[in-house]
């Protein structure tokens, strides 16, 4: 048995075969760690590397390609932790810091949507936590297959059910985010969660063991077979491929790695957020990491690599839900809802009396030394000796990559072709049939599952551009949210969709009247064995990377999720980009709708034919070709700080960012939300007005009497407009076009889902 | 004057509630579930949450909290308490309030603003509205519907114990559209609507929630509380 497989044993019998393919392990990683220990490695130290070592730990074939997302002294200013830490920590002034992540939890939320979910809210929720900060609200990104797909309807209703079970125990409040739909996800979901926390500027924590002497306190949960092995053996790896599975949709992957995934308990979690921030307020804490993807064993190895000596863990301390556990399994466990802190000796009485008042169970488990070795003792042997840092850093490999063999084609195959509507009564058809696309429609039948109000800080969520959070009650100061992704323009052009992605979330952020500092991403792609894919997602870094230095802002950190492909077929390469803003006073927020009656009707930016990737390219004629809009951050940095000035002056009544759908959306959407029709005139050709998804505009309504303010603004922002009508009545009319009644697009739009769904 | 709001283990609305009642001019004071002691407030709130995880069933654990012990024959003897959603189930569950409450007719958490009709502006939670004066009010549960025997219901319309009412119909299959009722004395009020998320605009559907608050810091202030304080 394992329990008996020590440091000693190991070392007497070398050549006894060990499972490290099944674990995730290639033959040459087993090699190296045997070369670094010079034996063979213990069961569980196999078990450790294996899950360190795993795509998902360690980013060993995404790293070389992050490397270029490190923030120049320019974008960095406001940089209080970068890229490395939990999360990075930005200062928003007044004293308070803000930090958020976005993390996937794709593979879990495939096999078992609901606990899948879940626990991808609790994870990316203790990631925050950890930094020493309070998390204060969440958001959500996901990406489906096809809406009436048939297992969409097991994935999606499941997905939604765990982020509401979880996020709304929690008590955080649930801002925003996305929801998609493409064939590409249908056995790919993608679930990824974003979380943000406040905190003064001296609370910032780190995950470091340091101080021979310390103590380590693992606290929360108990450990129990759940997860074990979910970064390496689930999440860095495809799904089987068809005729693995008896049918289509039920993956010959799935049941055999349920017990792979991970089972929640938000009450957990919030006893646990409250008593770790009791802990800091006392200031009782050393160093602190959350336990999420490869659970103790990440845990103890990348506080000892943060740390400047070693540690010493007694195992037979840990406590166990289920006492047949082997040492493997305790480390690779991702049992939810537990924290390890580093405490000083004189601190651990009070450390525990704060634990006991929210009744969350705490034990001393080892304790830092000074030899700079990783050891881990059970029952009487030592079961794990390793230098923790060459578990933490893992290989790196600098995979190959090549330009996907099909991509001159589908570039070639543009939109050009396509049959486009140009008569009044086919151009109202054509608004409404998109309107009532699933990714079009209304998202309230997945939005009001979640709570958006709970701490009473919520100033805009859902359906608004971007969430928006009051942080301090006296000042106003606030801060806002939006993500982003496409993944058909980034099918199209990895490059340009990411920045696309990028230039759409910053644009959100901004039309709330926050200043976008910022940004977060979650990289979701295929197979890195895949050349084609890896160049995606090289392409897709340096989008980033080169569209951040252009908006002056830094990537403060972030996820990546490969193997999101089943068999030979990858996702389209789906970068999800985060953006953060500050704003000074959220009194003076502007939603996206129509407020009043009377105000003029502004677009600004450039409109362009563009419809390569387009909403109206999918759903009209179910299209993928061509080239995506173009990106002009220069255009998208003076847009912003338009809507932003002219917020602050008071000018706007509403700003509504455009993307999906182009102009004829925005309309509806702006109507829609603010319960008010619009008489319009639109400049040139119709179909091009209406529809094209040109980057870098916005559809803005001025307050009566501001109309030449707001005009000066403008052009002292070299911001293009046309005026395209006013405010008024109970229709969307397009003059000389085609007019709709409300009720008749409230209806297009707000059927959908609860049609499909129920 | 000071107005107790209870934590309890799960408890997520209390910050809401304390602020609520911020709002309205009095001092919120923070209790604790473990504390057997109430601290001579004025008035108690059980606010919203899940206490204990809503494990067992909504609000079944939280009523034998040590503090409960002290607030049920306090409630009794007449001090005005609150119950927002989960602390309306825990009334419920500590018997004040009579009835219980059961999974959403659609059988998921529902968030939406909702109107309410005030039937009853006789208890402290109340007065301050006009009788039938209809407010704009978040509602967020997932079980939030209202059940009770025929005879109780009745009894409960015949008693004008229906303090709150969804005014287009209850969005969780609640009986007789019943979004709040109160004790034969009146001065336990237990809803599922959270008025404490609508006491500004900025951060709510409307300021209507506030009503609550101050028609109970003006019914304290009338009968003396806090002068003691």
């Amino acid at each position: 048995m394992s329990g008996e497989d020590t440091v000693e044993v190991a070392a007497r019998t070398p050549d006894v075969p060990q499972p490290f393919k099944e674990l995730g392990l290639t033959g040459d990683e087993y090699q190296k760690v045997r070369d670094i220990l010079g034996r063979r490695p213990t069961a569980a130290e196999l078990a450790l590397y294996s899950v360190m070592w795993s795509e998902h730990c360690s980013y060993k074939s995404s790293k070389v390609h992050l490397r270029n997302l490190a923030p120049s002294a320019g974008q960095a200013r406001y940089l209080l932790a970068g890229i490395g830490a939990n999360a990075g920590v930005v200062d928003i002034g007044q004293g308070y810091a803000v930090t958020f992540k976005i993390e996937s939890h794709n593979h879990p939320s495939f096999v078992e949507p609901h606990q899948g979910a879940a626990t991808g809210i609790g994870g990316i929720v203790r990631d925050i936590l950890a930094m020493g900060a309070r998390p204060v609200a969440v958001m959500d990104a996901l990406r489906f297959g096809p809406a009436d797909a048939h297992d969409t309807a097991r994935v999606l209703p499941g997905v939604v059910s765990g982020i509401s079970f979880y996020g709304n125990c929690l008590g955080l409040p649930n801002i925003g985010g996305e929801l998609a739909f493409d064939p590409s996800y249908a056995g790919n979901p993608l679930v990824n969660a974003l979380c943000v926390g406040v905190m003064r500027h001296d609370d910032l924590k780190a995950a470091v063991a340091t101080g021979a002497g310390n103590k380590v306190i693992l606290f929360g949960s108990r450990t129990g077979p759940d997860g074990v092995g979910g970064a390496s053996v689930l999440a860095s790896a495809t799904f089987g491929g068809a005729g693995q599975g008896s049918t289509a949709g039920d993956d010959g992957g799935r049941v055999a790695k349920r017990p792979s995934v991970q089972v929640g308990d938000p009450f957990m979690e919030k006893l646990l957020v409250e008593c770790c921030l009791e802990l800091y307020a006392a200031d009782l804490v050393e160093g602190i990491q959350d336990l999420g993807a490869a659970g103790v064993a990440c845990a103890t190895t990348e506080l000892a690599a943060g740390g400047d000596g070693g540690m010493l863990v007694y195992m037979d301390a840990i406590p166990l839900r289920d006492l047949s556990l082997t040492p493997a399994e305790i480390l690779m466990s991702e049992s939810q809802e537990r924290m390890m802190a580093v405490v000083k000796p004189e601190r651990v009485a009070a450390f525990m009396a704060i634990c006991r008042r929210w009744d969350v169970e705490a034990t001393v488990i080892g304790e830092v030394t000074g030899d700079g070795m990783l050891t881990m003792t059970w029952r009487g042997g030592t079961v794990v000796k390793i230098p923790p840092r060459t578990a933490a850093d893992g290989p790196v490999y600098q995979r190959p990559f090549a330009r996907p063999a099909g991509l001159d084609a589908l570039q070639a195959a543009g939109p050009e072709k396509l049959a486009r509507p140009a008569a009044g009564p086919a151009l109202r058809d054509t608004l409404l049939r998109l309107l009532g696309s699933p990714g079009l429609a209304d998202k309230r039948w997945v939005t009001q599952q979640y709570d958006s109000l709970v701490r009473g800080n919520t100033v805009l969520a859902m359906p608004e551009d971007g969430g928006l959070v009051r942080v301090a009650e006296e000042t106003g100061l606030g801060i806002a949210l939006a993500t982003d992704g496409n993944g058909r323009y980034c099918a199209l052009d990895p490059y340009l969709g990411t920045q696309l992605a990028l230039a759409e979330a910053y644009r959100n952020v901004a039309m709330t009247g926050a200043v976008p500092v910022a940004v977060t991403n979650c990289l979701n792609f295929g197979s890195p064995e895949d050349p084609a894919v890896m160049w995606q997602l090289a392409e897709a870094v340096r989008g980033l990377a080169e569209g951040c230095k252009a908006l002056g802002i830094p990537v403060t950190g972030g996820n990546v999720s490969l193997y999101n492909q089943t068999g030979a077929t990858a996702i389209h390469p789906t970068p999800v980009i985060g953006v953060l803003g500050v704003h000074d006073d959220v009194r003076r927020r502007r939603g996206a709708g129509f407020a009043a009656d009377g105000a003029e009707v502004v677009l600004l930016g450039t409109t362009r034919d563009e419809f390569g990737g387009s909403a109206w390219a999918e759903v009209a004629h179910q299209h993928l070709g061509g080239r995506p809009p173009a990106v002009d951050l220069d255009a998208e940095r003076r847009l912003a700080a338009l809507v932003i000035a002219a917020a602050a002056e008071g000018l706007l009544a509403s700003a509504h960012d455009l993307s999906d759908g182009g102009l004829a959306i925005a309309l509806a959407e702006a109507c829609l939300r603010g319960g008010r029709g619009c008489a319009v005139v639109l400049p040139g050709d119709a179909f091009t007005a209406l529809f094209s998804e040109s980057a870098g505009r916005a559809l803005v309504s001025v307050v009566r009497g501001r109309e030449k303010e707001f005009a000066a603004l403008r052009r002292e922002h070299d911001v293009p407009a046309t005026v395209l009508g006013i405010t008024a009545g109970d229709t969307l009319t397009v003059e000389g076009t085609f007019q709709v009644p409300l009720p008749e697009l409230e209806s297009v739009w707000a059927g959908t889902l609860p049609a499909i769904f129920g | 004057m000071r107005i107790g709001v209870v934590t309890f283990p799960g408890s997520l609305d209390d910050t809401d509630a304390a602020r609520a009642v911020r709002y309205a001019g009095a001092e919120p004071s923070r209790l604790w579930h473990a504390d057997r002691d109430l601290h001579g407030v004025d008035a108690v709130i059980l606010p919203g949450g899940f206490s204990y995880g809503d494990y067992l069933r909504c609000g079944a654990i939280a009523r034998f909290s040590p503090v409960m012990a002290e607030l049920i024959p306090a409630a009794r003897a007449g001090l005005p308490v609150l119950g927002i959603c989960n602390g309306f189930q825990i009334l419920c569950e500590a018997h004040l309030l009579p009835g219980a409450l059961t999974r959403n007719a659609g059988l998921r958490f529902i968030q939406a603003n909702v109107r309410l009709t005030v039937s009853n502006v006789r208890t402290p939670w109340t007065k301050g509205f006009a009788d039938g004066e209809v407010l704009t009010v978040p509602v967020k549960n997932g079980e939030g519907a209202f059940v009770a025997d025929e005879p109780t219901l009745d009894e409960l319309e015949r008693a004008g114990r229906v303090v709150v009412r969804y005014a287009d119909g209850a969005p969780n299959g609640s009986a007789r559209d019943i979004a709040g009722i109160c004790n034969a004395a009146g001065n336990v009020f237990g809803l599922m609507p959270h008025p404490e998320h609508a006491i500004d605009p900025l951060t709510g559907p409307s300021a209507d929630g506030l009503g609550f608050f101050i028609s109970v810091v003006n019914a304290l202030a009338s009968a003396g509380a806090g002068a003691r304080a």
